[in-house]
């Protein structure tokens, strides 16, 4: 392990040094400019002389045993190079999965879900593909369906997967449950006799998608040693990678990855969509295969949100203080596990939220259903916690008769709170400071259609509909504040690495930085250039390509890839450094008595004293020599949760922010405008103090979304789902999206690289409850379900 | 069918087009054009927002066969159209059709790319260079589409109000941002064409 360095929780360095375009600069994104010229290669403008075009069969039932598939006729179509099936597939294994392999490939005797993949085709034109695809004949024989969590757990339900061995299915209550996971601490029905006030609630979450904009799609190329080089748009490279070669039979290193251009992921591109399917067409036909969903196959591509029902009682005494918290959560994974096991450990362990109570009874599951299939999406299980919670604390802080901030503030952790898993909060948690921070934001002016002073009817809820002049509008405004675990926690090892090379290129000191993280949007890459220049004092960094040519960086999610992927540019920078410094000394070592020294640093293309004294030029020191490190990186280590208890250190670090919306609710039409959603964040360190901005706003917007639009509607009695288009799956236009100020706290985590906090995930938890609250209050409405629609603002 | 139209500013000649291929298959697949994109196909979500005769559409809502002799600009052409919207107008708007680049010309372009310090890429339009600097630009995939639309908004109203930024743009999906970033970009646009005048 030589060259690889690992933190085990010592307080890193917070480096404060002035190199140019380094950490703590809006330094804008080195792909800019391909970016607004239309140049930037998207994994769905890739293209190939020769190439195919693959298509997906699709399911259009939920539940069924598959008894026939005819292929012959799409098999004559002219145009058709190959038609693939279950029993196409070359491997012994045929299933895949980010933690249970329960999801095949293509469907084997029956299907578990509408939209389940079942045949493959490759044609040398899209619609000729489309075409042989409609004429592929499955017989299906339908079966009963699981849809909710009563029909999963009934005595005699059918097994949505029978004869499961996987590791969770020993502490299971029953064979329809992914993952069960309790959390007790104190005794909360002791400590509920001290309550002065109790309030219980019921909630739903309805089942968000993460709808990013650019579809499923990629290029697989055959390449001549019986291998394939695949092209896609993902959020983690390797781990896609190790589970596309077990099912195509071959070994990980005839399987080369290349990211290409992501057009967002939010969660969406953690599972296997096209991947498999095009490698499969590429090696059965011998020619290259492209993938591109339309947005309608694109729904039933990747995993959603977890819609969920939430049962919560909290108790408080008369003065404010909470007493106890007893919770279930119910998270529908659908038909197959995706990320299930993982959105149960953090719904469970972050649902009491950012508030200090010592006695709580918890239980989480996620269950098998024939519903679509659930995984990652931005927030991660803490999302529709969040709801329930933030919810209970305005019911509560109204039933004591206090301020809603006011109580929260009141119970508001803080550094050195105990989680629910006995674990400490062993960082900075200002979330009675954010919350005060939103508060004290000076209110927009009210009723601005008809205001003396760019009176304007567009600001109107429903804008220019001009079917009300704003008779029956009310105002209301909310808050709410969450918690979110930053990185992949309960013992998984979640480490990054990053290869780092600094050598002369025309005559100036030029670094490259090689890793495998998924740029999806989020500015990893202008960061990850910034911690190079403040590291080794250059202004030419090169970002080489993600590939699996390099170890890998994990997942591009989990708000983790700044802090680990960050880590290890950092780590790897520093050992680069370090043989830069030898090859001085070794050079230039006898000239001056500093080289003996360790205060040496790298600014401005030379090496300085710690006094600011030059003592070589990097481009002359590195005249010939080319330093190389690559080096993986760990954040400090996390266990498992106890299975029965839910102690555990689990979680390794946790962002905090905070909403306060205001709303005006056209109470006749039912239409909610969003006037104003403040945000109060703690980032730790702004890296990038622009795209710090844009995360938060973006990931502000998208709890927007779930709060008054955002449903994958599935029909109860059929499961399938109704809505897979942009025309009925809604989300904001810039219409509906208002003004996002944005308010950012730096309190170093001393734990963390330049003490850095991850931050892409929190502002999605607290806009939603924040919003609903404002909706509650504008309209005096109970409104536990989201998203509110017209007919439950108008009582139709 | 054939297809002739012209696409920034080029005369092109589309052969074998089926009757059920988009503009948007057209520019993308046979033209070589990708950077108008294809998130929804259905004409939700601007981001193969393309003008056509002046006028932005969605380019996946046209059929390749109603461009037969008509102008198309794409975000490919889009710095060479607003430049010459600015030779023939300094500082206004041009009213209709500019003219564009050859697509010769379009396909030479180097991307000069931003110094990672300051920005400042070359031969960008306005609205283009905004993006850039206002951090209007995550991913990127409804960037082109936004482009044009604002581009258009700009030619047409000089100085915006946040009103008619919104009402312009609500056409074009934006899932990264939240859209402020975007009005940033489209009122730093305005401003920086306010002080060339």
């Amino acid at each position: 392990m030589a060259g690889t360095k690992t933190t085990t929780g010592a307080p890193t360095e917070v480096t404060q040094k002035h190199n140019k375009g380094g950490i703590g600069e809006s330094t804008l994104r080195p792909d800019g400019t391909l970016k607004v010229t239309g140049e930037f290669a998207y994994s769905s403008d890739m293209w190939h002389e020769d190439m195919l075009w693959g298509q997906t069969l699709r399911s259009p039932v939920a539940h069924a045993e598959i008894v026939s598939i005819d292929t012959v006729e799409a098999l004559k179509t002219p145009g058709v190079y190959a038609v693939l099936t279950y029993d196409d597939l070359p491997a012994e294994m045929k299933n895949y999965g980010l933690e249970i392999q329960d999801t095949p490939v293509l469907a084997h005797g029956k299907v578990r879900h509408h939209g389940e993949p079942v045949a493959l085709v490759a044609a040398d034109h899209p619609e000729t593909a489309r075409r042989a695809a409609a004429k592929i004949v499955v017989e299906y024989k339908e079966l009963p369906l699981i849809t909710d969590e009563a029909s999963a757990t009934a005595p005699d339900a059918v097994l949505v997967h029978e004869g499961r061995d996987d590791h969770h299915i020993g502490h299971v209550p029953h064979p329809n449950i992914v993952h069960r996971q309790p959390i007790v601490r104190g005794n909360a029905d002791e400590a509920a006799k001290k309550a002065d006030f109790i309030v219980k609630g019921e909630y739903t979450f309805g089942m968000q998608d993460q709808a990013f904009l650019g579809p499923e799609s990629g290029l697989a190329v055959p390449s001549e040693d019986g291998g394939v080089e695949l092209y896609v748009a993902t959020q983690w490279l390797h781990s896609d990678l190790g589970q596309i070669a077990p099912v195509l039979g071959l070994p990980e290193d005839k399987v080369r990855m290349t990211l290409s251009g992501v057009g967002g992921a939010f969660g969406g591109r953690e599972d296997i969509s096209m991947q498999i399917h095009a490698c499969l067409l590429a090696l059965r036909t011998g020619k290259p295969v492209k993938i591109v969903y339309n947005r309608f196959e694109s729904f039933f591509g990747h995993v959603h949100r977890h819609p969920a029902k939430l049962y919560y009682e909290h108790g408080a005494t008369k003065d404010g203080k909470l007493t106890h918290m007893k919770c279930k959560i119910v998270l529908d994974g659908g038909a197959y596990a995706s990320a299930s096991p993982a959105v149960v450990g953090n719904a469970s362990s972050l649902s009491v939220g950012p508030y200090v109570i010592e006695d709580v009874d918890i239980e989480a599951i996620a269950l098998y259903s024939n519903n679509p299939p659930c995984g990652a999406m931005r927030g991660f299980g803490a999302v529709q916690a969040c709801f329930a919670y933030e919810a209970q604390m305005d019911k509560l802080a109204d039933k004591v008769g206090m301020d809603r901030v006011e109580f929260r503030q009141l119970n508001a952790m803080s550094q050195g709170t105990l989680l629910p898993t006995g674990q400490s909060v062993d960082s900075p948690a200002p979330v009675a400071e954010i919350l005060r921070r939103v508060k004290a934001r000076p209110m927009p002016p009210e009723r601005q259609w008809e205001s003396s002073e760019g009176a304007d009817v567009r600001a109107l809820p429903g804008g220019l509909s001009n079917t009300t002049h704003g008779e029956g509008v009310v105002r209301g405004v909310g808050y709410a504040v969450g918690i979110k675990n930053v990185g992949f926690s309960e013992g998984f090892d979640d480490y990054s690495t990053a290869k780092v090379r600094m050598e002369v290129i025309n005559g100036e000191p030029v670094a490259t930085v090689h890793t495998a993280m998924a740029e999806v949007g989020q500015g990893g890459i202008t960061v990850h250039a910034q911690i190079a220049r403040t590291e080794l004092g250059v202004q030419q960094v090169t970002i080489h390509p993600a590939d699996t040519q390099v170890g890998s960086a994990g997942s591009t999610s989990a708000s983790r890839q700044t802090y680990v992927t960050g880590g290890a540019v950092k780590n790897s920078c520093e050992l680069v450094r370090e043989k830069v410094l030898e090859i001085g000394r070794r050079k230039y070592g006898s000239y001056h008595p500093a080289w003996a020294t360790a205060e040496l640093v790298l600014e401005g293309g030379k090496v300085l004293t710690d006094g600011g004294e030059a003592l070589a030029d990097l481009a002359e020191l590195l005249e010939g020599e080319t330093v190389e490190v690559e080096a993986e990186w760990r954040h400090r280590p996390t266990v498992p949760f106890d299975l029965k208890t839910g102690q555990g250190n689990g979680h390794v670090q946790y962002s905090f922010a905070a909403h306060r919306a205001v709303v005006e609710v056209d109470t006749e039409l039912g239409l909610v405008k969003v006037i104003e959603l403040a945000t109060a964040q703690d980032v730790g360190k702004a890296l990038n103090p622009l795209s710090v901005v844009g995360q938060i706003q973006g990931g502000t917007t998208q709890g927007l979304g779930v709060a008054v639009m955002e449903e994958i509607i599935v029909d109860p009695k059929t499961a399938k789902v109704r809505n897979p288009s942009f025309t009925d799956y809604l989300i904001p236009t810039i219409l509906d999206t208002p003004t996002i100020p944005v308010d950012v706290l730096e309190l170093a985590d001393p734990n963390a690289p330049y003490g850095l906090r991850g931050m892409g995930e929190a502002p999605t938890l607290s806009s939603t409850p924040a919003v609903l609250a404002a909706i509650r209050n504008a309209t005096g409405l109970e409104l536990n379900r989201t998203p509110v629609r017209p007919e439950h603002l108008t009582g139709t | 069918m054939r297809v002739n139209f012209t696409v920034n500013g080029r005369q092109q000649e589309a052969d074998d087009v089926w009757e059920g291929e988009s503009l948007l298959y057209v520019l993308r697949e046979r033209m070589g054009l990708p950077g108008s994109k294809n998130a929804c196909e259905q004409g939700e979500c601007g981001s193969c927002t393309v003008r056509l005769d002046g006028v932005p559409v969605c380019s996946c809502l046209v059929a390749a066969g109603q461009v037969q002799g008509r102008e198309v600009v794409t975000v490919e052409g889009l710095a060479d159209y607003a430049k010459h919207r600015e030779d023939a107008h300094p500082g206004g708007a041009c009213g209709s059709v500019c003219g564009g680049t050859s697509l010769q010309e379009a396909r030479q372009w180097q991307a000069k790319g931003t110094d990672g310090q300051t920005g400042e890429g070359g031969g960008l339009s306005a609205i283009q260079q905004a993006f850039i600097d206002a951090g209007a630009v995550q991913c990127g995939f409804c960037t082109p589409g936004l482009l044009v639309a604002a581009d258009e908004l700009l030619e047409r109203n000089a100085s915006p109000s946040d009103a008619d930024i919104r009402e312009a743009l609500s056409g074009n999906l934006c899932r990264c941002t939240g859209y402020e970033k975007i009005l940033d970009a489209v009122r730093l646009a305005a401003a920086r064409q306010e002080e060339t005048v």
